[in-house]
């Protein structure tokens, strides 16, 4: 028994040992924490996996904006008493889990020897995708229905929060040292959030990453009380939103009319194509990204 | 066990956990967070998968950056949906 499985397995004990607690602590604001903190040792276990692409995402996506919504949520709405379980229902429960997971691991383990055609297809064509870093080539040019689509979601959960007009959120006032700190994070953000934009073509990154760590810096910035009002008529905004969509969909028409086909890139241009997407890409998410965690109805109307 | 199918095994639980919480929760918030839980249950059974090669599945890993983007928003517009219940006050 290796020193690698005993730290996969601690891991993966405490990851369940977090989920159950964030789902069943008696106060709301404990369960929330204790998610947060569930997203980030989510993050190590995406890492021990080699998918640091993935680990960078959940670390920014996951525990800290999903981290954020969720507090502000709860300060929005009442304490609910917590429903207790009585002991003979939670036994009951427990047992009928342990059977599904009997039943489930026996379907599930052997998919490790399904055979793999993908990774060497990728590999093979790695060359004439424009950029050298297969997760990266794989959401902007193989799969780049994927991510054309994800952006859509994007929009489609602002415009939905939008119809909901909600309510402006109390929050304190900064006080000094978060404002002096936040003076400090948010250039940091935006020079971390163009690092791993640049890094992408290459390396773990991309404009997921990126967005997600300007609009965390946004919101640094929003709560010491720094940034200033966002308006959704205000139209550099709303280009900024629009923004990824439209030049993703821009570059397939023309590449469906005048080129090769749908989302088929000239192998010339395509890492220049690639960069000029992920650059408005990473620019519209952040733009929503932060419209959708902090932005109230005063904002969204004007 | 490998460190796949330790991974997978864990995926598997982390999803009836959730499903666990889904069911027996009655509160909007807690709810949203099993749903959570229960995504990345989904997605660690995907990476795991995707990580019985080496390198690593780049296919299946967008796939899952992907659906984490595309999680973050339903749960961002559910957790709108859910603090905007109370009844409306005047403006």
């Amino acid at each position: 028994m290796s020193a690698d499985w005993l730290f996969d397995a601690a891991l993966v004990g405490l990851l369940l040992m977090l989920a159950l607690a964030a789902l069943h602590a008696p106060r709301l604001y404990t369960s929330v924490v204790l998610f947060i903190v569930f997203g980030l040792l989510l993050a190590l276990a995406w890492a021990r996996l080699g998918a640091v692409d993935l680990a960078l995402a959940e670390a920014a996506i996951g525990a800290g904006l999903l981290g954020a919504m969720l507090l502000a949520a709860l300060a929005r709405s009442r304490q609910p008493a917590l429903r207790k379980q009585a002991p003979a229902s939670l036994v009951g429960s427990a047992l009928l889990g342990l059977l599904l997971l009997a039943l489930l691991v026996p379907a599930v383990l052997p998919l490790q020897q399904g055979a793999q055609p993908l990774p060497p297809a990728v590999n093979a064509a790695l060359d004439s995708s424009g950029v050298s870093h297969p997760v990266t080539a794989v959401l902007l040019n193989f799969r780049a229905w994927d991510t054309l689509l994800e952006l859509a979601v994007l929009l489609l959960a602002l415009l939905g929060v939008r119809q909901l007009r909600p309510a402006a959120l109390a929050t304190a006032p900064g006080w000094p040292l978060l404002e002096a700190w936040a003076r400090i994070l948010a250039p940091l953000a935006v020079l971390l959030g163009g690092y791993l934009l640049w890094r992408g073509s290459h390396a773990p990154g991309g404009a997921f990453q990126a967005g997600a760590l300007l609009a965390a810096g946004a919101l640094v910035l929003r709560l010491a009380g720094l940034l200033p009002p966002l308006r959704w008529h205000y139209w550099p905004l709303r280009l900024l939103v629009l923004g990824g969509l439209l030049l993703f969909l821009g570059v397939a028409a023309t590449g469906a009319w005048f080129g090769d086909g749908w989302l088929v890139y000239p192998p010339a241009q395509a890492g220049l194509l690639i960069l000029l997407i992920e650059l408005a890409a990473t620019l519209s998410i952040a733009a929503s990204l932060i419209l959708l965690v902090s932005a109230d109805r005063q904002e969204l109307d004007s | 066990m490998s460190q796949t199918a330790l991974y997978l095994i864990a995926g598997l639980a982390l999803w009836l956990i959730g499903l666990h919480g889904l069911i027996v929760q009655h509160y909007a918030l807690r709810r949203i967070i099993a749903l959570n839980i229960m995504g990345s249950g989904c997605f660690m059974v995907m990476v795991a998968l995707a990580s019985r090669v080496q390198p690593p599945d780049p296919v299946l890993q967008a796939l899952v950056v992907t659906g984490l983007v595309v999680a973050a928003s339903a749960s961002a517009f559910a957790l709108r949906l859910a603090s905007s219940g109370k009844p409306e006050q005047d403006e």
